[in-house]
């Protein structure tokens, strides 16, 4: 049996409104069905081989052929090489065959051969829930607003595909389909809307992620090298956004966004310490006023959680480490809000153990030997530590360093190449020379990175912080100040910490486009744009159980658990299906029914069961021609009602007797 | 499959009604309506979305998963819409021969604005349905096609009313057993044995007197009849040329007689006498028909064809039985 004639259940049918013949079908409910996965798999041709974005368009235009000109399908004996073939092709691409992008170049792969394959109308219907499980995979990708967008009208097209497949007499105009489909997803959209705010949610992964699952993110690192926040700098992804509770946002110059903190040095690489887990935030002192803010962390897949400095609290499954940055229990794999406090002033630390304060003494031996004499010499001229501070930041203001992201390379004593040779440098460089330098001269210091300033989005009353934004500094400890921030960047380019990185930067340096925003139309444009994927990112698609449970809070559920939510569901879902059903199964004019036509009416049933049923469509003048054609013999009476029905209905002026003259000749009509 | 147990339940809570008389209307309450297999299959999709949905934090996957399922819930109302209030009503079959698929028209009308879409109707017993669609306020029809395994009174039992449109994730049915008949005459015999010699007109069967000139009627003109017995006076009265007959005409007449197929059985008699109408009729003889308890005066035409073949069809059945039904 072919494809051909199993696809078109309609052969036999016999319908007084399509003919004696029904049109097969199957061609084009094929080509629908096509058309629909070629948009759903669209996207996904850009991140796959792209032979399997060939073999697919191969195969789709084979069945395309087939059905077309009505050839049989191919046998086993051709499929399941092909099959075979494909899986080792996938396996050789990606070196696997599970994970994210094997596995979607798998499924596509499956359901192009399942075209192939597709016989029955149940065979069809598997290919349209395929297309639609389709449609999820591509949010592995995106979830932005456009991807949400196409793929609503993906959707759509595959439920018209569906439906048409579900015409078995004759399809119906494409008009009435768009219509119905329509309405099906109208109506579907408020039951959606119940079941997405009120359905449990569950934190967390219910097995394990592929490792690739949500990969290619950038975001800090627990190491620092030469080269790795420069290449931060071309990102203009968002790291994360802050709404200030009260007032006025403070000035750039104070935005320290502190992250992870590094206090090992091997003469390359800063990495992070082995501070320990606090608890609470311990040896720290706070004055001055208190800054509070939200945050929305983006997933950055480690256990970063930015603050302003100095934190004065720590978020919900998070704690503070003894260098005082702050590290959530499990890396930050949803997009996560948090509450802060945090103070400008404060000391941190002044009871350090001598032990950390040693740590942050420790250089490798043999590495940088300049640097070190230069530390050295400061030191014994010098009173104090504070005035080595001094003099390294006077000494980067008064040499011709340079603030740049694309700095010459550096030799194995890269400090000594960048103090007297190069000289110019990213905030990284700038950050470990002066560290180095400090510890040379016996001064406990480390590095910070984090995050510096941020672009204020006046549209939607919020600071975003992009991984452009990412930044490295230093802390010394004093004495009778305990951890101090020192930022020797801004001795070299003081713009970077007013302005933001596009100021301090020649413009001749690469820079997102986003990040240097030139064209004032276009800032506004953007940041209107940003306002948009921030509140769907906060209400779409960062609706977790924090979300849920604060959204329903608000509404008035007292205490939001799993049971309530099920009865909110359930009645909400229950009384708008209450709603759809009255409203499509009502009867219309049952009350007041229009008496001309349902006297017709009943003159057309006794009609249609003398054997002469009026064709849908068919005019009474038509109708009641055909009836004296067929039946003679009562020619007469049929034309009186005819006459008088199409009188009354169509006419002007009817009286109340010509309606009961109707029914009387009705009801004494005989056929 | 899900619909036989259906099919055990639905039949313990509301039993077949029997027949029923003129249109049945398709209420709220005969029509049941449950997942088709694709539509398990769709769940079964749908939970494993919803649990991807879970695993990988997508937001929009949770909202795709719910739409999906919400529509497939308000297709259920679809679906109910497409064949509640329906009514079902029986055309007027054609007779057919045993052997053949006597065709029942069912006409399947709307008395409100929304179209119906695919609705089938098939034989419970089994078999594909024949789908037709229903216009808004407007009929349609099915041509069910039933076998006649016997002579006699068909008629196509229980049917079952069934639609799966929209979506065909749900399936909705109603029982209906219609009150309408076939007749199945006897199936000609096959062998090509000449017509029965002609008898002589005064056979014991002929219900007339004797002598030529006994004016019996008059019927049209056909092309041989001797301009002697022509209406000439009607022919005045322009009511067209008719041929005047008179009874015991010397013309011989042909007899149709369950004797002269002695030797067979019963069946196979009615057979062969089957075979002799039709094969008078196309000849375009005056035949009569002579069986057990029967006999049907000569005569010629559709009519008279029909009504021996129809004598036939119900020999030694209750002419107005309840013939057989096909379960």
């Amino acid at each position: 049996m072919t494809g051909a004639e199993a696809l078109s259940p309609a052969a036999m049918a016999v319908s007084r409104r399509t003919g004696a013949s029904a049109p097969s079908p199957d061609s084009s409910n094929v080509a629908w069905l096509i058309a629909s996965l070629v948009l759903v798999a669209a996207p996904h041709a850009q991140r796959l081989p792209l032979w399997i974005t060939l073999l697919g368009a191969v195969l789709m235009a084979w069945r395309l052929y087939i059905s077309a000109r009505g050839r049989p399908l191919p046998g086993r004996w051709i499929l399941l090489p092909l099959t075979f073939a494909g899986i080792a092709g996938i396996y050789f691409s990606f070196g696997s065959i599970f994970g994210r992008n094997p596995g979607v170049a798998m499924l596509l792969m499956l359901i192009a051969l399942k075209l192939l394959e597709m016989r029955s109308l149940r065979d069809a219907m598997l290919v349209v829930f395929l297309s639609y499980f389709l449609v999820i995979t591509n949010f592995l990708y995106s979830q932005e607003v456009p991807t949400a967008l196409y793929m609503m009208g993906v959707v759509f097209v595959i439920t018209l595909s569906l439906l048409r497949f579900n015409c078995m007499a004759g399809v119906p105009p494409l008009a009435a389909r768009l219509r119905l489909a329509t309405v099906l997803l109208a109506q579907s959209i408020p039951l959606m809307l119940v079941l997405f705010l009120l359905f449990p949610r569950l934190p967390g992964p219910l097995w394990a992620l592929p490792r690739d699952a949500l990969g290619g993110v950038t975001g800090l690192s627990d190491t620092m090298s030469p080269g790795s926040l420069s290449a931060l700098s071309l990102s203009d992804e968002v790291a994360f956004r802050v709404n200030f509770s009260d007032s006025v946002p403070p000035p750039p110059s104070r935005m320290y966004w502190r992250g992870p903190v590094m206090e090992e040095f091997d003469g390359q690489t800063w990495r992070v310490g082995e501070g320990r887990f606090q608890g609470r935030p311990q040896d720290l002192e706070f004055s001055g006023s208190p800054v509070r803010y939200q945050v929305t962390l983006e997933p950055h897949y480690r256990p970063w959680i930015l603050a302003l400095e100095m934190p004065s609290n720590r978020p919900r499954r998070t704690g503070m480490r003894s260098d005082y940055s702050l590290l959530a229990f499990t890396p930050v794999r949803t997009r996560m809000r948090y509450e802060m406090v945090s103070y400008y002033q404060y000391r941190a630390g002044l009871k350090e153990p001598a032990m950390h304060r040693t740590r942050n003494l420790a250089l490798p031996t043999g590495f940088n030997p300049r640097a070190r004499e230069l530390a050295e010499t400061w030191r014994v001229q010098a009173p104090d530590p504070d005035g080595v501070v001094q003099r390294a930041l006077s000494y980067f203001r008064a040499e011709p360093f340079a603030y740049t992201l694309q700095p010459p390379l550096l030799g194995r004593h890269g400090v000594d190449d960048f103090l007297f040779k190069t000289r110019s440098g990213f905030c990284e460089h700038y950050a470990s020379a002066f560290t180095f330098l400090m510890r040379a001269a016996g001064i406990p210091a480390r590095v910070v990175t984090g995050y510096q300033g941020g672009e204020f989005n006046m549209v939607g009353d919020y600071l975003i912080v992009r991984q452009a934004d990412a930044h490295a500094w230093s802390e010394v400890w004093l004495r009778d100040r305990g951890w101090v921030r020192i930022d020797p960047t801004a001795a070299v380019a003081p713009e970077r910490v007013q302005s933001g990185i596009a100021e301090a930067l020649p413009a001749s340096d690469p820079l997102p486009y986003t990040v240097r925003g030139s064209l004032a139309w276009l800032v506004e444009l953007r940041l209107q744009l940003d306002t948009l994927a921030f509140r769907w990112d906060q209400w779409v698609l960062g609706y977790g159980p924090e979300r849920q449970y604060e959204f329903l809070s608000r509404a008035g559920m007292t205490a939001p658990d799993w049971r309530s939510m099920a009865v909110g569901l359930l009645t909400g879902t229950g009384v708008l299906l209450l709603v759809f059903a009255l409203w499509m199964l009502r009867r219309p004019g049952r009350g007041v029914p229009d008496p001309a036509q349902a006297a017709y009416l009943r003159f057309c049933q006794k009609l249609a069961r003398a054997g002469v049923p009026r064709r849908a469509g068919e005019g009474p003048r038509d109708f009641a021609e055909r009836a004296t054609s067929l039946r003679p013999e009562i020619g007469p009476a049929v034309e009186g009602i005819t006459d008088l029905y199409v009188a009354l209905r169509y006419g002007r002026g009817a009286g109340p007797e010509q309606f009961r003259r109707l029914r009387e000749l009705v009801s004494r009509f005989r056929a | 499959m899900l619909g036989a147990l259906a099919d055990r339940i639905t039949n313990r809570i509301f039993p077949p009604r029997g027949r029923e008389m003129g249109p049945v209307v398709l209420v709220h309450r005969r029509v049941f309506i449950l997942p088709t297999g694709q539509g398990v299959l769709f769940a079964l999709f749908l939970a494993l979305m919803l649990a991807g949905s879970m695993n990988y934090n997508l937001s929009l996957g949770y909202v795709l998963t719910f739409l999906l399922a919400t529509m497939a819930i308000v297709s259920i109302l679809h679906t109910f819409r497409n064949l509640v209030h329906l009514r079902v009503f029986p055309g007027k079959p054609a007779a057919v021969f045993e052997g053949e698929n006597a065709g029942f028209p069912v006409h399947l009308e709307s008395h409100d604005a929304v179209p119906r879409l695919s609705i089938g109707v098939r034989p419970k017993a089994g078999g594909e349905p024949v789908y037709a669609d229903v216009p808004p306020r407007g009929v349609g029809q099915v041509i069910l096609r039933v076998p006649a395994p016997r002579r006699g009174w068909l008629r196509p039992g229980l049917l079952r009313v069934t639609t799966r449109f929209p979506l065909g994730l749900f399936y909705a049915w109603s029982n209906v057993e219609l009150d309408t008949r076939c007749l199945v005459y006897p199936k000609p015999d096959a062998s090509r044995l000449p017509l029965p010699m002609l008898e002589p007109r005064s056979g014991t069967g002929s219900e007339f007197g004797a002598g030529e000139e006994d004016f019996a009627g008059m019927r049209p003109y056909r092309p041989g009849d001797s301009p002697r017995h022509i209406a000439w006076k009607a022919v005045a009265q322009e009511r067209g040329l008719l041929t005047k007959q008179f009874s015991g005409q010397a013309e011989a007449e042909l007899w149709l007689d369950w004797n002269l197929a002695a030797g067979l059985d019963t069946e196979a008699r009615l057979s062969r006498l089957t075979r002799w109408v039709l094969d008078a009729h196309r000849a375009d003889a005056t035949y009569g028909l002579r069986i057990p308890g029967t006999v049907v005066a000569p005569d010629r035409g559709e009519a008279h064809r029909e009504h021996c073949l129809q004598i036939l069809a119900l020999y030694g059945l209750d002419p107005q039985g309840e013939g057989h039904d096909r379960r």
